[in-house]
């Protein structure tokens, strides 16, 4: 009926006559007032949308497709305003990554995995407890962290738990002052049991939760014991005598491998994740690679390596949580470098001076980051990117050399105890509430972040 | 007294241009937070319309933003911008999945005659902060973008506009068949906003 009442629908003269039309059928079928009752309300592009789709549908059905539907789709189009309007974007699209802001790259950010925003680290501590008495001696190991949230330090003669979740402190022991003082604590992995090492040479281990000595290890270091580390039941220590004793604490006569390599105090004591190789340093500049699977009770241990580079103390020492062969070790005073190890192949593979003494190093287990802490002058911690190993920022507010530093069991929290007898809590390795948001906008990029453990 | 009070309410064609681009301005920046395009942490609040807005601290999108405000604030000047689109799409598929879209209606008396027009302030203020609140609640009603996204912006101009040298002709980048939900409007009496979000629709047997 459309083009029957309008024979003549060639292109001159199709205006008017089809204007006409339009109002029949407007009339006559749809009942549409206007094509626009009101501009603001209209979607054009969904309108756009449907004119276009419309038109494929009709010519699909050559019936349909004539001469004056086809103008009437352009008539409708224009009335759109479809042809008097530009779309215009910009060339530079917006970054999805800082770097990105330039239009050669622009095609192919969509590609790359987007960098994580810069974290914010908080420059001063976020709470700071006091911890009088704490003895500044390099050589010992006095804070651990446990896997059940509660932070153990030794003060003199005592230990004091404190339990991060609630923010309560009790008392653990106190040893007689001819024991005392404590040496080094140990939390055992299972966040109950812990091992206090004392000056006269005996380990005592303690069960926490019942607040009970459960035995005292002796018999094995002839002084202090200054290190400690656990393997699954195995607890490692490591005494002023240069001895490194495995204790099985299961079972009555608890020396069962005795490492001899050291000829001066063992202060480093650190088995690595896999439990197979222990790293341990000394106050003879050696640092030991000892292997698990060499062991044997009844002849000596011959260390897997020896490594003499370091030109101090060794004490501080970190097994890389993302790469399970890679040692960080850092030097005193003397030497003030922190070094990196293949402990496979013995190979250093960095070092970096820091300028000051490393007392003590922990890895960021989200992130490819290590933190050191300091002695004089500015008894700092120092947040190093690794591999590349830029300093990421430093962390002062301790007045004397931070000695101990301990990881919460989240990873995010690190507690450093510093001879001006003070425990400073750092938000350095990301706040764990801001943590979690971001998988949630972005799950793709950042789950393979989270998985590191 | 009076007097002073006439000269408060009188709104020009500039002061309408400014007022509309940094609209844009602080709701693009609401989008992206909103929507998550960008990661929560690179944003910073501030106050602004009597609410508390969030703003972009990553340079890219900063600049990216400021160059485009400026540019829209030149064309609705001229009177010469029609329409802004805010798109977000998949990252990895470059689909589109949301489409904010600021209608744009201008006096064109004003923009000819070069007269102004009479509206306070405090009551503009009062309709865009409407716009900002249901854009910061849209995300009750929006599907969840549960992967990586991008955005760009298209500007629908008058035709006889030049491009600028840092813009190219875009495709409308189309949502088929989109669901479809109608904002408030301001009016500075010179320029009226109107904004709709449509994205894509999901539950497709449902109606």
């Amino acid at each position: 009926m459309d083009s029957g009442s309008f024979p003549s629908s060639n292109k001159t003269q199709s205006r008017y006559p089809l204007q006409e039309q339009n109002l029949q059928r407007r009339n006559s079928r749809e009942n549409l007032d206007r094509f626009i009752p009101n501009r603001s309300a209209m979607d054009f592009d969904f309108a756009h949308y449907m004119v276009m789709e419309g038109g494929r549908v009709e010519k699909d059905n050559p019936a349909t497709t004539s001469p004056s539907k086809e103008a009437y789709r352009k008539q409708l189009a224009e009335t759109l305003n479809l042809n008097r309007t530009r779309i215009l974007a910009f060339k530079n699209k917006p970054p999805t990554s800082v770097e990105s802001n330039f239009p050669e790259s622009a095609p192919s950010v969509h590609q790359p995995k987007p960098t994580k925003p810069r974290r914010h680290i908080p420059q001063s501590s976020e709470r700071t407890l006091d911890a009088p008495e704490l003895v500044d001696d390099y050589y010992l190991n006095l804070l651990d962290w446990g896997s059940s949230n509660v932070l153990a330090i030794a003060l003199g003669n005592t230990v004091y738990l404190w339990d991060a979740s609630d923010g309560s402190t009790s008392e653990l022991v106190t040893v007689d002052e001819e024991n005392g003082p404590v040496t080094s604590v140990s939390w055992a992995p299972d966040g109950r049991h812990i091992a206090v090492g004392l000056n006269n040479s005996e380990v005592q281990l303690w069960d926490s939760g019942a607040n009970r000595q459960l035995r005292t290890l002796r018999g094995g270091h002839r002084s202090r014991v200054g290190s400690m580390d656990w393997n699954n039941h195995i607890l490692t220590t490591g005494g002023m005598d240069g001895l490194i004793i495995n204790n099985d604490v299961r079972i009555r006569s608890h020396i069962v491998e005795t490492y001899r390599g050291h000829h001066q105090e063992v202060c480093g004591l650190k088995w690595s994740a896999s439990g197979q190789q222990l790293a341990s340093g000394g106050n003879d500049n050696l640092l030991h690679i000892w292997d698990r699977s060499m062991a044997s009770s009844n002849s000596p241990t011959q260390w897997l390596h020896r490594l003499e580079e370091h030109t101090a103390a060794v004490k501080a020492l970190a097994w890389c949580p993302f790469q399970g062969n890679l040692l960080a070790s850092g030097g005193g005073g003397g030497d003030q470098c922190i070094k990196f190890w293949n402990t496979h192949t013995g190979a250093c593979l960095n070092s970096v001076n820091t300028g000051s003494q490393v007392c003590s190093l922990l890895w960021n287990k989200n992130e490819r980051e290590l933190l050191s802490s300091h002695g004089f002058t500015q008894n700092q911690l120092t947040l190093w990117k690794y591999p590349s190993m830029v300093k990421i920022t430093e962390l002062t507010g301790h007045t004397s050399r931070v000695l101990f530093m301990a990881q919460s069991p989240d990873g995010c929290t690190v507690a450093s105890a510093a001879a001006d007898e003070t425990l400073r809590f750092w938000n350095v390795f990301g706040a764990p509430e801001a943590a979690k948001p971001a998988p949630k906008a972005n799950p793709e990029p950042f789950s393979s972040l989270a998985r590191i453990r | 007294m009076a007097s002073r009070t006439i000269a408060k309410d009188i709104i020009t064609l500039r002061g309408s241009a400014a007022i509309v681009s940094e609209f844009f301005g602080y709701a693009a920046n609401s989008i992206l937070y909103n929507r998550g395009v960008y990661p929560e942490e690179s944003f910073v609040k501030v106050k602004k319309y009597g609410l508390p807005m969030l703003l972009t601290q990553d340079e890219g999108v900063k600049t990216f933003i400021a160059n485009l405000t400026a540019q829209l604030s030149e064309w609705l000047e001229a009177g010469k911008l029609q329409r802004v689109v805010l798109v977000i799409m998949s990252k990895a598929t470059s689909e589109v999945l949301e489409r904010w879209n600021f209608s744009i209606e201008t006096d064109k008396e004003v923009v000819e005659k070069g007269i102004s027009r009479e509206k306070s302030d405090k009551e503009i203020m009062r309709e865009i902060q409407a716009i900002m609140r249901q854009i910061a609640s849209s995300i009750t009603y929006l599907p969840c973008l549960d992967e990586p996204c991008i955005f760009d912006v298209l500007a629908y101009t008058d035709k006889d506009v030049a491009v600028p040298f840092t813009w190219i002709e875009s495709d409308p980048k189309l949502i088929a068949n989109p669901q479809m939900v109608k904002l408030h409007s301001f009016d500075t009496k010179i320029h009226k906003v109107d904004t709709l979000v449509s994205y894509k629709n999901d539950e497709e047997g449902e109606e």
